[in-house]
């Protein structure tokens, strides 16, 4: 089947049963995407599926055939820039051990698209489905303000 | 926590699907948004032989409202629907309210992105919030299998826990909501640990009120509550000012680790007496 990840088109031959978060992990290389509880609990799964986020734990690759997916390898410029929500994620401490992370970054990406300014509420609502075990999420709330602040001044 | 290995199809019409799903029977799944399947599958809760992968089937990607305004009209919601997009047509929003209300609770908008309303209906969660909505609007599923198609009323659909009328070889192609009446309002209330889990209850009301501002007919409907969804006719109940009374004296729910069963009686009659006085607001 094929997928595209990040820009760059990928075929793989895999059983029905392979997960998209397993794809993306043993068969494509980007170990990026965090396999947590493997139920659709924690989101620290969650990818873009043609621009939406969604939990890929919860996907079989199959279904994906000819799908777009970023992951969080694909969040930063090319160059090497990160993106805003990264950076304010590193500038507001919106992680600790960063297990979770990759989930988050995912989600409020693509949740700023949606609420590019967003309140405090919108942001709880955002990241409503991930958990994170060490920041108590007060960080990654800031964060998520602080990255719609910095999209706007780019932009 | 990796899914038994199986067989897989992917046809590219509902035609085709439902000539595969016959063919099989028993042996197959129908996998649409998956969110509810996989985990189960992963947790190895079920392990069926082969999955009949609807997600091709543009057909039944839809929503529309026929007769919108008529007192007959009906919100009709395809297969592969997907929640969010329910959620977010504003035709169907203004058609029957109750639908939005009750999504914007149904799991995580993640989840939302990818389940679909009619698979959690099929599903037949007693914690699913559209197993509710489609109990309390009196809708119906239509079910494609190799002789043709049946429409089955919501009172007939649920089996049990987890158990509907769609049976092997089967396709459920459709659900069919109401739209509201006039002088009705809806209101869906539940309470969860954190927004998104599943609701440890849920209420869900339908309100209508006779020309002098009266209430003509007031129902409810459960999840958490009951194996199946349950219905609640509180008519009386409103007019007698007994509605919290009325529901501790008919709801039997059973205890878990979430709740014991006496918090959770307690629960429905106090969210129903919320989801009443806001549904009458709503009509009024």
């Amino acid at each position: 089947m094929r997928l595209t990840v990040n820009g760059t088109p990928h075929e793989v031959r895999i059983p029905a049963r392979r997960l998209l978060s397993d794809c993306l992990r043993h068969d494509i290389g980007l170990t990026g995407t965090h396999v947590g509880c493997e139920h659709g609990v924690c989101g620290a799964c969650t990818v873009l599926v043609d621009g939406m986020p969604m939990r890929s734990c919860l996907l079989f690759a199959v279904s994906l055939d000819d799908a777009d997916i970023t992951t969080v390898e694909g969040l930063a410029d090319p160059e090497g820039g990160l993106s805003p929500v990264q950076q304010a994620f590193n500038d507001c401490h919106g992680l600790q051990c960063g297990f979770c992370t990759p989930g988050f970054l995912t989600t409020i990406t693509a949740g700023l698209r949606a609420h590019p300014d967003p309140s405090e509420d919108d942001a709880r609502e955002m990241i409503g489905g991930n958990l994170c075990r060490c920041t108590g999420y007060q960080n990654i709330v800031a964060s998520v303000l602080r990255a719609a602040e910095l999209q706007r001044a780019r932009s | 926590m990796k899914p038994p290995a199986f067989d897989y199809s992917r046809p590219q019409s509902v035609d085709e699907a439902v000539r595969v799903l016959a063919a099989l029977g028993d042996d197959a799944k129908v996998l649409a948004g998956g969110q509810s399947l996989v985990p189960l599958l992963s947790m190895r809760l079920a392990a069926p032989k082969h999955l009949v992968d609807i997600n091709r089937l543009h057909e039944l990607d839809y929503v529309r409202v026929d007769g919108a305004g008529r007192a007959d009209g009906t919100v009709r919601v395809g297969a592969l629907a997907r929640h969010s997009r329910v959620l977010a047509d504003q035709a169907a929003a203004s058609a029957q309210p109750l639908l939005a209300q009750a999504l914007r609770l149904v799991a995580h908008a993640t989840i939302r992105n990818r389940g679909t309303t009619l698979g959690s209906i099929v599903h037949a969660d007693p914690s699913g919030e559209m197993t509710a909505v489609l109990a309390l609007l009196g809708g119906s599923v239509r079910v494609r299998g190799a002789s043709g198609e049946r429409t089955v009323p919501a009172e007939q659909f649920f089996r049990g826990p987890l158990e509907s009328a769609v049976g092997p070889g089967e396709l459920a192609v459709e659900a069919e909501f109401p739209v509201l009446a006039a002088d009705s309002g809806t209101s869906f209330v539940e309470v969860a640990r954190r927004h998104g889990d599943y609701a440890v209850c849920g209420v869900a009301a339908l309100v209508r009120l006779g020309s002098d501002g009266t209430v003509t007919s007031a129902r409810a409907a459960y999840l958490s509550i009951s194996p199946t969804p349950l219905v609640l006719d509180l008519t009386d109940a409103v007019a007698a000012g007994r509605v919290a009374d009325a529901v501790r004296g008919q709801v039997q729910p059973e205890a878990d680790i979430h709740a014991s069963a006496d918090y959770r009686r307690h629960l429905a009659a106090v969210l129903t007496e919320r989801a009443v006085r806001e549904a009458t607001a709503r009509a009024a």
